[in-house]
């Protein structure tokens, strides 16, 4: 009975929130229908699991876990609503409410969406030729001394360079300003990739290697089977650092000589005073992000399956 | 070149092969420097010398230099002095005809233990000539069923022997085993003493044993070495060639067990001796 309790709650607290909405009339005459459709596809959707989880443990599990979160963002959604939209204490355009966030977004859906896919694109070009440098640099350097002595300065002194910094750089050598974001997201994520690539090798126990070469494997068999599989990890370990630089940099390229993006588009909305614009795309960039994030921890559970069950997974702070 | 080496050279070509190596060390000794340059003796002028197909453990407290000496004839290390032949041949590196088991079974952890079993065969690029071995060893080692899990997942005793598979997948002609055994229970431990002699009477080959447990090396040796520590060297070798199958509480057993105790204290080791596992 108590398991109930919540997730009923977290449902009433949407509720509230919508019916708060309809209930009380809005200081200035706004379209409020998007608003209004969007808390009842959650409720809709929230219902949807509650009834689900009479029939599926692992699902039942789930909505219990997030039930006490969702109930207090229901009733912050109800509270942001009053005290903006419905009282106007908020100061416009700075504090806009949840209705005016979502009606912007629905009314300027395209070229939101059109920014979403330019953000996307650029990310992806950069950070996955980013990372193949800095696994390849990273492998280069924690196998092959002669490579190690070369690059490793190079790796040190460039690496810890904020990537911004190379705007200039990038914008006299590369013909648009995608490339220059391309190349920025690139070096800002080869460093990370590239230093945990290296001593994640060189962190194998050397009980590996001695193991392997009296089963009669060569040096070249060992990178592939030894070193490299046992530097997934740090990878993925450069990686989740990688991202966070990534999504940084990202924002700022576009902010600086882009045409497209959601941070050309915060940009530009903020040129305009359309604040409620400027948190429509910070609420896309956030949903974006995680679903990367969700992404790359697939790929790495997948990648990484021989340690499931070996590590803190629990306390591991994934998305 | 000697006579041996151009001797083993020729039967290497020559079928059939021998199915096990004798192996010759010869004034051995290995001084590892810390990094302030304090020089430690792991090995001073250690000579031994093993037969064909002998059954041979070096026993002794921490630090008398045993898994060094093991090391050496794997090829993992190399001495300041003396030489190591194998076979009448130099050991300059190493060799899968030169098995070698941990003391932590040591199982890749990314691969599943099929795929560790596999390593010697696909190392050497002859796994699609003998591919049908790998269940066959997942079977002696008594791992069917087991074959797409991660050592993780497996107990300590099955780690050994699959740790065990791995290097005899390979048909060494000569097995180091570096306490393979000692991290395990004492049940665990007598099982895979059994397995352990069973395997080597199928494979004849040559066989050395690092412990220090005293019983192990009783039950199972044709010859024990007893090492001492500081500097590390040998200072007794004990036959101990009664008939197999050996039984633990016979007289032979019990009196074979006092002797190698009795060296242990002339030679001054009790203080760090460690059989009382």
């Amino acid at each position: 009975m108590k398991d109930r309790v919540w997730p009923a709650l977290a449902v009433l607290s949407f509720a509230l929130a919508l019916v708060g909405n309809v209930s009380i009339s809005s200081v200035r005459s706004l379209n409020e229908t998007p608003y209004r459709v969007l808390v009842g596809i959650v409720i809709l959707y929230m219902t949807g699991r509650c009834v689900l989880s009479f029939f599926s443990e692992r699902i039942g599990a789930a909505v219990r876990f997030r039930a006490r979160f969702l109930a207090a963002l229901g009733a912050a959604l109800f509270i942001w609503d009053i005290l903006s939209t419905k009282t106007g204490i908020f100061p416009l355009p700075f504090f806009p409410g949840p209705v005016q966030i979502v009606e912007i977004a629905f009314v300027d859906r395209r070229e939101l969406f059109r920014s979403t896919l330019y953000s996307l694109r650029l990310f992806t070009y950069g950070f996955v030729l980013g990372t193949i440098l800095g696994v390849g640099t990273g492998i280069l350097i924690g196998w092959y001394r002669q490579w190690r002595y070369w690059l490793f300065p190079v790796l040190r002194v460039c690496g810890i360079i904020p990537a911004v910094a190379w705007i200039p750089f990038g914008m006299a050598v590369f013909p648009s300003s995608f490339m220059t974001g391309v190349f920025m997201i690139a070096i800002c994520s080869w460093f990370p990739v590239a230093l945990t690539t290296a001593n994640g090798i060189a962190s194998i126990h050397r009980s590996y290697f001695e193991a392997a070469r009296t089963l009669g494997a060569n040096d070249r068999f060992i990178l592939r089977h030894v070193a490299i599989p046992g530097t997934v990890p740090s990878i993925f370990t450069g990686i989740s650092a990688a991202t966070g630089l990534s999504f940084c940099t990202l924002i700022v390229s576009e902010m600086v000589g882009a045409e497209a993006g959601l941070g050309w588009y915060i940009n530009w909305a903020k040129g305009w005073s359309v604040y409620s614009k400027v948190y429509a795309a910070i609420i896309v960039m956030a949903l974006l992000f995680s679903a990367v994030l969700a992404l790359l921890g697939l790929v790495r559970s997948v990648l990484l399956v021989w340690q499931s069950g070996l590590t803190n997974e629990e306390g591991s702070a994934s998305i | 070149m000697s006579e041996e080496t151009v001797a083993a050279a020729a039967s290497n070509d020559a079928s059939p092969t021998p199915p096990s190596f004798s192996v010759e060390v010869k004034s051995v000794s290995r001084v590892f420097r810390d990094s302030y340059g304090n020089g430690v003796t792991a090995l001073d002028n250690v000579s031994l010398s093993v037969r064909k197909g002998e059954f041979v453990s070096l026993i002794g407290p921490s630090g008398c230099g045993k898994t060094t000496l093991l090391r050496l004839i794997a090829g993992l290390d190399s001495p300041q002095e003396g030489e190591v032949l194998v076979e009448g041949n130099p050991v300059t590196g190493t060799s899968h005809e030169r098995g070698y088991v941990f003391q932590q079974a040591n199982l890749f952890p990314w691969e599943t233990v099929e795929e560790n079993i596999a390593f010697g065969l696909k190392a050497r690029g002859v796994y699609d000539q003998y591919r049908d071995d790998v269940a066959e060893y997942i079977e002696m080692a008594g791992l069917k069923g087991f074959e797409r899990t991660y050592p993780h997942q497996i107990s300590g005793g099955m780690a050994q022997r699959a740790s065990l598979a791995r290097a005899l997948i390979n048909r060494p002609k000569a097995l180091l085993l570096d306490e393979p055994l000692g991290a395990l229970d004492s049940f665990t431990r007598m099982d895979l003493q059994e397995k352990l002699l069973e395997l080597w009477q199928k494979f004849s080959a040559t066989v050395i044993l690092v412990t220090h447990d005293i019983d192990e090396a009783v039950y199972l040796s044709d010859r024990i070495v007893i090492m001492t520590p500081r500097p590390g060297k040998i200072s007794e070798l004990l036959d101990a060639d009664y008939p197999r199958p050996r039984n633990r509480s016979s007289a032979r057993f019990v009196e074979l067990r006092n002797r190698v105790l009795e060296k242990f204290h002339l030679a001054g080791a009790e203080s760090q001796a460690e059989y009382a596992i």
